[in-house]
């Protein structure tokens, strides 16, 4: 029984930074936007949480500097994206780039102490049921926040006006801009947003669920969560179930690895990037469900004849 | 006009480099002077130069293939990995170790794994519509931890002291340097061949012109009858093949023996040398040489200045960035529209 505790608890800690990640590139992708820079925005988040942790600052003020460096990060992309027009593919790889090489020039300084882990909370009377306690009641504030934010989005984007056009802008941006709604302001609002989720995402990893700096950190996470995206064909509970069959899949590995299992360590560790191929190939087979839920705009530039 | 956004691009990094540098703190010039020009002061640094600068400018000749149709490479460094694995395996294990044949058999091999490797993305777009990006992208992670997992277990070199790495390659595996004082070798000239052919394929041949149409009119090419999934495939076979033979290189030239790290990273750093390049074989190797510079700068200011070498990162997200920026004002024409027009 402790060990389906400990495996259904680290499944939900281990999703946590991809269901961050994952639903912000979700309503960036719903917009019409492809950024491929999550896995640099991540990083630049990890890097700043942990910076702000090591400088003294409140633990909620370092999250929030994780989480404001990737929308900093996000705009990089957007200035390029939406008012440059470039090609979406290349200034993604190019955040994703960059956003590695700032994280590992600021993580020089970091040293190789761990921190204080983000603490986790306990509701007296919850937390203490046996069972019940250890399994929904003693995580860290974010895991319930990430919770809290899946609800809002999917709320946002199917029972809300303003989903509606955002949902329109990338279904069909010359149809939202005909109607007079600002498709390159919408489009911007929601890179950054998917900025700030990824940055949540990378703080954290580094405040929280290893809060010990390591360069590259992410490990492919944030490339992870894209593959996420299309695996749940666009539609935010299909994130939330995929990034926790991706967590149980990391907390298997480790707990293999703990067991001694006679397999290679290595073997173990790339589960599940071998897990995300055939993911995608299993949905991606099928053209007619991708191509009904597919944001028929994705990646391509936008220019308002005006 | 095309040619000028890679060099507006390049002048502006210096800018935003010596900004840089300036609010880290240090003297702007002697950075920019430490990153930019100590580096090529000597013969070993231009040595050092041209070995950086050919595995770059080799693969991101393959990639352009791809690029020009659309097709998203993003995972040579990988097929650079298994490149150097497999001919590392020819290497150690072919039966007659001192034979002539020994190099010719480790490149066919490095480039055969390289196609190999590249040929799952090819497959699973092509049959399965699988988005290239994501999987040339996981497959460099496998074989990254593929290459790990073979220097700490079954190619460990025995009398290694534990070290996870693997035995030295004998003489006859390696390209002999023109000069034992500097690491430049024969391999360069796989480089120059490379270029060429490339040059061929994209400006002198009938199949690069219908991948070029592929890539910049996908209706266009269909209509005339141009297959997509042949452009997938030599598209990406091509960059598989390139990657596969700069491990090879980098394994017979300055590495000798396979380590858990083989690449700072070359093969991301390629797909920006193509772009840089504007997919055109002689702009890619200028693209390579400005590339090569930025990896020795960053280990000549971390050895003078203490700085990072992770800035050599940086400075190739801002070059990106600001290519891309400044092709916008090339392709575009400003103009100041009258209020309430």
């Amino acid at each position: 029984m402790d060990l389906f505790i400990a495996i259904f608890t680290g499944t939900i800690i281990a999703a946590t930074p991809l269901i961050y990640a994952a639903l912000g590139e979700l309503v960036v992708e719903n917009s019409g936007v492809l950024n491929l820079g999550i896995e640099g925005m991540m990083l630049m988040g990890a890097a700043f949480a942990f910076w702000a942790v090591i400088a003294g600052l409140p633990m909620p003020v370092a999250i929030l500097c994780g989480a404001l460096a990737g929308v900093v990060a996000s705009l990089l992309f957007g200035v390029l994206a939406l008012t440059f027009l470039t090609n979406q593919y290349a200034a993604g790889l190019a955040l994703a780039i960059f956003g590695s090489g700032v994280s590992a020039f600021l993580g020089r300084g970091f040293g190789s102490a761990p921190i204080d882990a983000l603490k986790r909370i306990r509701i007296p009377g919850l937390s203490d049921i046996p069972v019940v306690g250890p399994m929904f009641f003693r995580f860290d504030p974010m895991v319930y926040l990430a919770l809290l934010l899946f609800g809002l989005i999917t709320w946002f984007l199917y029972r809300t006006k303003a989903g509606l056009i955002l949902r329109t802008t990338g279904e069909s941006p010359e149809t939202a801009h005909a109607i007079g709604y600002p498709v390159i302001r919408i489009r911007y609002l929601s890179v950054m947003f998917g900025g700030l989720m990824a940055g949540l995402a990378g703080a954290y990893l580094s405040v929280a669920y290893t809060p010990l700096w390591v360069e590259n950190m992410t490990a492919g996470k944030g490339w992870i969560a894209l593959a996420l995206v299309v695996f749940a064909t666009w539609r935010p509970l299909r994130v939330l179930l995929g990034a926790w069959l991706f967590g149980g899949m990391t907390i298997l590995q480790l707990q293999g690895q703990a067991l001694g299992l006679a397999v290679p360590s290595e073997l173990l560790s790339a589960l599940p990037y071998i897990a995300t191929i055939v993911v995608l190939v299993v949905i991606s087979r099928n053209r007619q469900i991708l191509a009904l839920h597919f944001p028929a705009s994705l990646a391509r530039p936008f220019r308002p004849a005006s | 006009m095309r040619v000028a956004a890679p060099i507006i691009a390049t002048v502006l990094t210096l800018i935003v480099g010596s900004i840089l540098f300036a609010v880290l703190g240090y003297d702007p010039l002697a950075t920019l002077s430490a990153f930019f020009l100590a580096p090529l002061n000597s013969i070993n640094g231009l040595s050092e130069l041209l070995l950086k600068a050919s595995p770059l400018i080799l693969i991101a000749c393959g990639l352009a293939v791809g690029f020009r149709a659309n097709v998203w490479n993003i995972g040579a460094e990988g097929q650079l990995v298994i490149g150097a694995i497999a001919a590392c395996g020819v290497g150690l294990f072919y039966p007659d170790p001192e034979s002539r044949l020994l190099l010719p058999f480790m490149m066919l091999a490095g480039a055969l794994a390289g196609m190999a490797w590249a040929a799952i993305p090819a497959f699973l777009r092509t049959r399965m519509s699988t988005n290239e990006i994501l999987v040339t992208l996981m497959l460099t992670y496998i074989a990254t931890l593929f290459l790990s997992w073979l220097v700490h277990g079954p190619w460990r070199d025995p009398a290694g002291f534990n070290y996870p790495q693997t035995a030295l390659l004998p003489a006859t595996a390696m390209f002999e340097p023109f000069d034992y004082s500097y690491r430049l070798n024969g391999s360069v000239f796989i480089t120059v061949v490379a270029v060429f052919a490339m040059w061929l394929f994209t400006d002198r041949s009938f199949l690069g012109y219908k991948m070029s149409v592929s890539g910049a009119a996908p209706l266009a090419a269909r209509y005339a009858g141009f297959a997509e999934s042949s452009a997938v495939w030599i598209g990406l076979l091509a960059g598989g093949a390139a990657a596969g033979i700069a491990g090879m290189a980098e394994l017979s030239g300055p590495l000798g023996q396979l380590s858990p790290q083989i690449s700072p990273g070359y093969g991301f750093a390629a797909i920006i040398v193509a772009f840089i390049g504007r997919l055109n074989a002689f702009g890619i190797v200028l693209g390579g040489l400005l590339m090569s510079l930025l990896f020795l700068g960053g280990e000549s200011v971390q050895m003078t200045l203490g700085l990072s070498a992770s800035l050599t990162r940086i400075f190739q997200g801002i070059l990106l960035f600001l290519l891309l920026a400044a092709d916008f004002f090339i392709f575009y024409r400003l103009r100041r529209i009258p209020e309430h027009a």
